[in-house]
């Protein structure tokens, strides 16, 4: 007997659901320029509050402030308000284009431009990402081909992946990309043992592992803490939270947990959170982690607060599951609107010469696209011959494979 | 030439690359400083450093994760699961990842991994100490599965593993370590010193993935194994005085279909005999090979001499491994049929 009440199973809920008011009121956001800098060789335990804050540069009005602003100049702000830009535009003409049966499936990145195009500005060559399927900013900001990503996503014969993978599953060895894989969060540890190779080679070159907020609940995610922490490989691990896993709102993989960067701090991982829709401070906290990691202080967690605008994919339909109008009330705002403000204010732009760029951009995207096109598209008679399809299964074919690549008769 | 276990074996296999190559990285749970459960990689650590031979957390999907991603960047991880029954948690690392990682890349990325594990039974070790787990690589396109039968073997073979660009699978049946094991469990056993397979070369030699070795050449009937069932099939010829052509796989895949289907059109019958659970086991792909490639040879129904399809037990041991009797039983019954 016990005098205690029936047990009961908590299962978290989003604030809100389709038909509600949206509701970021449980968000606490900081002022900009509120969170300090430590220096990069600090311990874990100093910086604890750093994974229950929320590092930002940009305030309301557009201007950068405190101890994170500063590092970039107008030129490079101007590149990087160029990189989201393109990657917006990127996203609509490909999402246009599986709606008009030229590709099977797209991803978009909309609200979620400016975490892996300022990231990538702080990476130097030979590094390498090993991405989601959300951060093709990386490769944007890194200057891959736009119709070799479009030729990707058409499955055409000048598909630098012959036709194998989904499209939106980029690989370049050269951009520093790894190639993406449908299973979610292997990438992460894989990131953590290209770092000890760096280390074990005595290389000066850095890994940096992305994951989203649902995926921290695989095991490869603590998998890659434990061996990052024992090895204090040179590595960073960011996680990307736009508090949607699909129709899963974060809470469910976050549980208890105040944030997702506070796991890193059970690990001895210094854990940083980010403003992810604030380009300057996106890169403010990349550079220093990846200092981190280049002076062999050993690896960080950045958790990057963001929100997923789009749908998760071309087959889904948020609608279902949350409200309308919930990403116009997303506190961070938009990253490319803010940028675009910051850059008016420091006179460095205006808004004529932002249409003006967003014109250009759209050509420059359309006739990517319509390269691409001239290859073939996912339907079209253009695309990868039936002979790609047994090669590069193993080194060298075996005998198995060579009788049933005859056998197709290819 | 000197005698070795099939420990010493594969130790000096990995020593030997190791002293080759420097990206040859050995790393897995105890295997550093302690030198493994089972010793193979004793002293690795104290001759190449921790940075080439260090123990690891406990996390099979951590250390095949890590060694993936070691081989993206060019390095050639020769890593332990200490058991195959442990091999799990990295299924998802092994199948979507290292086996993927070429084709997925189109060659971008490259993926020359050996993950080493200790299988099969006949040593008492209950459920999760002595499964046979090959099926569920073999199944996998783009990994190589090799299964070692003896000293020499296991240290040409995984000498090859680790110079091959593919991730390769590399499964040791460790009742064979310390010596061969004919499924009498109530003899003494024999220690490698005193059988001939336990003769290793000194230095770099390779035995070449995809070819098997006749052990015993025969014309009555064909048996196809490999691992630990190469000695039990070896005691039920002898005994049952059947002449069987014996062959070791050695490699599963890619396996030497050539030699297989030589040696059944030769002899017109087959025995398959493997330790892992009947079905859909890798058996079933040799039957199904054998019985397409050799039809009209054919004189008798392909047998398969196999464990029970139930999770590996601990008192019926000697009731579940498929020892001499069974497998003469076979012999037997294909002969007259």
């Amino acid at each position: 007997m016990t005098d205690n009440a029936p047990l009961s199973l908590h299962v978290p809920e989003p604030a809100v659901r389709p038909g509600d008011t949206p509701d970021f009121s449980n968000i606490r956001i900081p002022r900009a320029g509120q969170v300090a800098r430590p220096e990069v060789d600090v311990d874990a335990e100093a910086i604890r509050d750093l994974a229950f804050s929320v590092i930002r540069v940009l305030n309301r009005d557009g201007e950068a402030v405190g101890p994170w602003a500063g590092l970039l100049s107008d030129d490079e702000l101007l590149e990087g308000l160029r990189h989201m830009m393109t990657l917006r535009a990127f996203d609509a003409r490909m999402q246009m284009a599986q709606r008009q049966g030229k590709t099977s499936f797209y991803m978009q990145h909309m609200g979620e431009e400016a975490v892996s195009c300022a990231f990538r500005k702080a990476l130097s060559p030979g590094d390498m990402n090993f991405p989601t399927y959300r951060q093709a900013g990386l490769l944007i900001a890194g200057g891959y081909s736009l119709v070799d990503m479009a030729c990707q996503i058409y499955s055409n014969t000048h598909d630098p992946l012959k036709g194998r993978q989904l499209p939106v599953m980029y690989s370049s060895r050269e951009h520093g990309f790894f190639s993406i894989s449908g299973n979610l969060a292997t990438q992460y540890i894989q990131a953590v043992g290209w770092a000890m190779a760096s280390a074990i080679k005595n290389d000066t070159k850095i890994a940096v592992g992305w994951i989203g907020d649902g995926a921290t609940a695989e095991s490869d995610f603590h998998a890659a803490l434990v061996f990052a922490s024992t090895y204090r490989a040179p590595v960073v691990l960011n996680i990307v939270n736009n508090q949607w896993a699909i129709s899963t709102f974060q809470g469910i993989a976050r549980g208890g947990s105040g944030t997702f960067a506070a796991r890193g701090l059970g690990f001895g991982i210094p854990a940083l959170r980010v403003d992810g829709n604030d380009y300057l401070a996106v890169h403010a906290v990349a550079k220093w982690a990846c200092e981190r990691a280049r002076r062999n202080l050993g690896p960080t967690l950045v958790e990057h607060v963001t929100y997923r605008v789009g749908a998760h994919s071309t087959s889904d339909d948020p609608a279902g599951y949350r409200p309308k109008t919930e990403s116009e009330a997303w506190p961070l705002g938009d990253p490319v609107i803010r940028l675009k403000n910051h850059l008016i204010a420091r006179g460095a732009w205006s808004e004529e010469r932002h249409k003006q760029t967003e014109a250009e951009i759209l050509d420059t995207v359309i006739s990517a696209q319509k390269e691409a096109e001239s290859f073939g598209t996912l339907h079209s008679e253009q695309r990868p011959s039936a002979r790609d399809m047994f090669e590069g299964v193993f080194s060298q074919m075996p005998p198995h494979l060579r009788r049933q690549r005859q056998e197709a008769g290819v | 030439m000197p005698r070795r276990t099939m420990i010493e074996a594969i130790r000096e296999a990995m020593d030997v690359m190791m002293s080759r190559d420097d990206d040859v990285v050995v790393f897995g749970e105890d295997v550093g400083y302690f030198g493994g459960v089972f010793r193979a990689s004793q002293g690795l650590q104290a001759k190449y450093g921790k940075s080439r031979c260090f123990d690891t957390p406990i996390s099979e999907l951590g250390i095949v994760g890590a060694a993936v991603g070691m081989a993206a960047y060019g390095l050639k991880p020769c890593v332990e699961i200490q058991f195959a029954d442990y091999m799990y948690p990295a299924y998802d690392q092994i199948v979507s990842e290292a086996a993927r990682l070429r084709y997925r890349s189109n060659g971008q990325f490259t993926c020359p991994v050996v993950v080493r594990m200790p299988t099969g039974g006949g040593i008492f070790g209950g459920q999760t100490h002595s499964q046979s787990p090959e099926a569920l690589f073999t199944h996998v396109c783009g990994i190589k599965t090799v299964v070692p039968s003896n000293p020499s073997d296991a240290k040409g073979l995984l000498i090859a593993a680790i110079e091959d660009p593919d991730p390769v699978i590399f499964l040791e049946p460790k009742r064979l370590y310390n010596g061969p094991f004919d499924g009498h469990h109530d003899r003494p056993v024999t220690p490698w010193s005193k059988h001939d397979l336990g003769e290793v070369a000194e230095g770099y030699y390779t035995v070449p993935l995809g070819r098997a070795a006749i052990r015993r050449q025969g014309e009555a009937v064909t048996i196809l194994t490999y691992g630990t069932m190469v000695h039990v099939a070896e005691s039920a010829a002898a005994e049952t005085g059947i002449d069987a052509e014996i062959i070791d796989l050695r490699t599963l895949l890619p396996l030497d279909l050539d030699t297989i289907e030589a040696s059944v059109k030769k002899t017109g019958r087959c025995v398959i005999v493997h330790e892992a659970t009947l079905t859909s086991g890798f058996g079933a792909e040799l039957c199904a090979l054998v019985q397409t490639r050799c039809f009209y040879h054919l004189e008798a129904p392909i047998a398969r001499v196999a464990g029970w399809d139930t999770p590996y037990p601990h008192a019926q041991e000697w009731d579940y491994f498929p020892g001499p009797a069974r497998v003469s039983r076979a012999l037997a019954e294909t002969l007259e049929a």
